[in-house]
């Protein structure tokens, strides 16, 4: 590896940048999918290949190959220094990168079960008995199942000096079960619709027992089909950490990408109301009860490893301290235009594409004190909304919508009878300063999505979310006509 | 070179092909995908991001008798195909069998879809794509706003070739400008171009017309969420067909009984045509899907009434029909999908259109959408980059953004307009054809802050 990431780096250098790195990256996937105790795919998948990133007269270029020979690094090298004299012919500010030491070493995500090592009769075995358990309960439709499992090896290397290895290992796996009459439609999932994910090993998969929530969850789906809609108006609501997760995601994590405030997004994703003036203001963000932080370093997370892809080191960013918005996901471009270093926050959807201000860990921190069972006790009146449906939020991050697969009411600090089609609506900051109660560390759990999009050409980034479950008061339930 | 490409993609599916079909195994079929992509980002009205890539990738499926296997790799000599086929095998056998497994397609005359590549965008440099932006910048700086977006040219080449004797290879090109222009006091506008060749891009009109309508939205009111009519410009109107293709279109939401479709059944009014064909000039054209089936026209919605669903080889064996042609990728969980979707243009002008609306809104996009109740087809989402209050059929002035809950099915019926000019863009999966249209009622159930 070491003799074409040096000939790659010495190859552009040589043809005018001031600043290179290259990656290196092999990709190996497995995946499973089953539809009602059929199993459907099988597929492995696997992608080789390198990009080089270069700067040019302050302006960027980049190429990328999968063929990995010395003659296609210098090609390839060439390549990206053209494109870069290309981005220089409509350049306004030279990309200046801040300063931060070499970065040497290894890493690898801890497992203790490697899931490659696993037979595939037993993967599917596992996969098919949660699948099957879902799809024989009466009424129920159609079941899908997923299991998916990839390693990544990563070496990194830039002009100056920098070379780092890295092994990074993700699993993740769902049991869904649907359930038809007519034009309804009502799906329940576990642990959620995406399924759950880690960089973990097998003992993830095992540690979920799909098999032993697909009954219950089959039952739900079923009763749903005749649940009262959803009522409309303004309540009282907890979130379970299978939705909680994703509000963090898209009301948090998006907006603190410090490269949509400064409009590098804008014509695809969008922008952020978190202008950098919030920072210098103390803006309050959510309740005194809410502090989120970018934590690179989190056990299990998807977004932990050792070096970001601009080789910073894996830190733990706050982002929201006590309410108040205190920092941003930054590069090594970015950070130093708000006078800060970069957190570490660059990343790459593999070998042919270029890092981005990604997410890494953005998790929601849970308050000592009250259990999620303990913030249900203390609900007088309520729903409590469980496992993402539908997800959408305007291009700044503030208007958002989000559908839940099911609405339990509460009535005296106990679940009740279910609703269906629960949808609930918001202003990012008015709900968040909403946020009166947030459950401890018994209900705080690592979860994460494997397909969020950013970038042109799109990419798919893996992110983690820890998150306990919390309440919000005084927020608009069921939007629409149904 | 589009011969040289499809000839040199379909040897190496045929190499793979031998070597997939060892001892047991009964069927196989490789499918080889080449790319050469580069992608020119622009942002604050200057270049930030300019990437290209060169691909492969060979993807293998191999029938075991009714037990299937698939692996993908990008290695392409002579011991990276025998490890794929190892690894598709090994798949193949360890799985349950597939009780309904229809085997492979066999051969089909397929028609070249030559009008789907162009030299020019295949030959695009990233010096070509700089220009262009720059004409783009130079549009939002006459304008006094601020120039993002991308420019992007590739090209694709497929292969299929499998042991029933299918062999077609087939290279395709697409560019696509888009373009979103920011002003100093709110305003923003929006504007795109998808074209097989790269020539027909008109940069400079793009970037008059995303920063025309960006000053023209230059602050925003705030209106009240509630129905009102709307007409949806083109780009708008994408999503419509996006959604409706991902939710409804399809024999396997069928097969499911997920989708809205049930054959001849009225959900649109009479303005509403909506087929797919992949020999359409007019779109992207490709000739044959990735099992290496013929496209055939498929009308979906003809005046309103449902008359098709989108097949592949599976879900066609299901209902005793042929293969439309519209088979991604093994595995295919998500089951086939309309690639080529194009609505048939009607009889007014944009100026008729908005003509029409007592007290509306024209709306030029949608942001985020994504189903709130799949099979009513319920989708909610944001109007973004130019919506604005219509009184008396004349423009009044801009509004800031609405969220809106909205069945695109109840949009279908209430469809009162349609114009006579289509935009080719690109959609959610392939390359979309598109008019305005003009509906009696939308619903916005919620408003924001720009």
């Amino acid at each position: 590896m070491r003799d074409l990431t040096e000939r790659a780096l010495d190859t552009a250098t040589s043809l005018g940048a001031r600043y290179a790195d290259v990656r290196i990256v092999r990709r190996h996937e497995e995946s499973i999918a089953i539809k009602t105790g059929r199993v459907e795919g099988v597929a492995s998948n696997e992608t080789e290949g390198f990009g080089i990133r270069v700067l040019v007269d302050g302006a960027w270029g980049f190429a990328s190959s999968h063929v990995l020979t010395g003659n296609e690094a210098d090609r390839i090298a060439g390549e990206a220094v053209r494109i870069a004299r290309a981005s220089a012919t409509a350049l306004r500010e030279p990309a200046i990168l801040d300063d931060r030491p070499p970065a040497y070493g290894r890493y690898e995500t801890p497992i203790d079960e490697d899931p490659f090592d696993v037979p595939l009769e037993t993967k599917i075995a596992d996969l098919l008995a949660a699948d099957q358990a879902a799809a024989n309960v009466k009424g129920i439709a159609f079941t899908e199942s997923m299991y998916a499992a990839q390693r990544e090896w990563k070496t990194f290397a830039a002009t100056d000096g920098s070379f780092t290895e890295q092994t990074i290992t993700h699993v993740g796996s769902a049991v869904e079960a649907n359930a038809v009459d007519g034009d309804e439609h009502q799906r329940r999932s576990y642990p959620d619709s995406g399924g759950g994910w880690q960089a973990a090993g097998y003992e993830y998969i095992r540690g979920l027992d799909l098999a032993a929530h697909a009954e219950p969850l089959a039952d739900e789906a079923v009763e749903l089909l005749t649940a009262p809609q959803c009522p409309s108006g303004r309540f009282t609501i907890i979130l379970d950490p299978s939705q909680l997760y994703l509000q963090v995601h898209e009301s948090c994590g998006h907006p603190t990408e410090l490269d949509r405030v400064f409009g590098t997004e804008a014509s695809y994703a969008g922008t952020s109301f978190l202008t950098t003036d919030k920072l210098a203001s103390g803006f309050r963000y959510g309740s005194e009860l809410v502090t989120i932080v970018a934590d690179a370093t989190a056990p299990g997370g998807m977004g932990t490893f050792g070096w970001d892809d601009e080789g910073v080191a894996a830190q733990a960013v706050p982002l929201v301290k006590d309410g108040i918005f205190v920092g941003y996901l930054t590069s090594r471009e970015t950070a130093p235009r708000i006078g800060r270093s970069s957190g570490g926050a660059m990343r790459a959807d593999g070998w042919n594409r270029i890092p981005l201000i990604r997410m890494t860990n953005i998790n929601l921190l849970p308050r000592p004190g009250m259990s999620l069972d303990d913030i249900v006790a203390d609900t007088d009146d309520g729903l409590y909304l469980a496992a993402n449906r539908s997800w959408s939020i305007d291009d700044r991050r503030l208007n958002f919508q989000f559908a839940t697969e099911v609405a339990y009411e509460i009535k005296g600090g106990k679940k009740g009878r279910l609703f269906k089609n629960p949808t609930y609506t918001g202003i990012t900051y008015e709900f968040w300063r909403s946020c009166d109660a947030v459950g401890d560390e018994r209900s705080y759990v690592m979860l994460g999505t494997p397909n969020c999009g950013k970038g042109e050409p799109s990419q798919t980034g893996h992110v983690g979310h820890a998150v306990p479950g919390a309440r919000f008061r005084d927020v608009q339930v069921g939007v629409g006509k149904w | 070179m589009n011969d040289d490409r499809a000839r040199h993609a379909l040897t190496l599916a045929e190499r793979a092909l031998d070597a997939a079909m060892v001892d047991g195994v009964t069927q196989a079929e490789a499918l080889v995908i080449a790319e050469d992509e580069a992608l020119t980002r622009f942002a604050n009205s200057q270049i930030h991001q300019n990437v290209a890539e060169i691909d492969v990738t060979v993807n293998l499926r191999v029938a075991i008798g009714k037990r299937i296997g698939v692996a993908s790799s990008g290695r392409t000599d002579a011991e990276g195909l025998r490890r794929l086929a190892e690894n598709a095998t090994a798949i193949a056998r360890v799985v349950e069998e597939l009780e309904d497994w229809a085997g492979l397609p066999g051969p089909t005359a397929v028609t070249p879809a030559t009008a789907g590549f162009a030299s020019s965008t295949a030959a695009a440099s990233p010096e070509l794509r700089a220009d262009a932006v720059r004409q783009v910048i130079s549009a939002a700086d006459d304008a006094g706003v601020t120039a993002y977006g991308s420019f992007s040219s590739g090209t694709e080449t497929a292969a299929v070739a499998n042991s029933l004797g299918v062999r077609v290879a087939g290279t395709r090109t697409i560019a696509q400008l888009l373009t979103v222009s920011m002003g100093p006091d709110g305003g923003s506008g929006y504007a795109e171009q998808a074209a097989v060749d790269i020539d027909v891009i008109d940069a400079a009109a793009i970037g008059r017309e995303a920063a025309g309508k960006a000053k023209s939205t230059a602050n925003a009111v705030s209106l009240d969420a509630g129905d009102y009519p709307v007409v949806l410009e083109e780009y708008a109107v994408v999503d419509l067909l996006d959604m409706l293709g991902y939710l409804g279109f399809s024999a396997l939401a069928v097969q499911e009984e997920r989708s809205f479709v049930e054959i001849g059944k009225r959900i649109g009014s009479d303005l509403v045509t909506i087929v797919d064909d992949g020999h359409d000039p007019a779109g992207i054209p490709m000739g044959f899907d990735y099992e290496g089936v013929a496209k055939q026209r498929v009308d979906l919605l003809d005046r309103g009434i449902c008359r098709g669903v989108v097949y592949d080889s599976q879900t066609a064996a299901r209902d005793g029909v042929a293969s439309t042609g519209h088979g991604l990728p093994a595995p295919n969980p998500w089951g086939p999908f309309p690639l080529n979707m194009l609505m048939a243009a009607g009889d007014q002008s944009r100026d008729d259109l908005i003509g029409g609306l007592d007290r509306g809104l024209l709306v030029t996009r949608f942001h985020y959408t994504n189903p709130v109740h799949p099979k009513l087809a319920i989708i909610t989402g944001m109007t973004r980059d130019g919506t604005f209050l219509v009184e008396g059929g004349r423009i009044v002035g801009p509004v800031k953004n609405l969220r809106f809950t909205q069945s695109y099915l109840d949009a279908l019926a209430c469809t009162v307009g349609v114009a006579r000019e289509r935009r080719t863009l690109r959609g959610f999966l392939g390359g979309v054809v598109v008019p305005a249209i003009r509906l009696e009622a939308w619903t916005f159930t919620g408003t924001t802050e720009h």
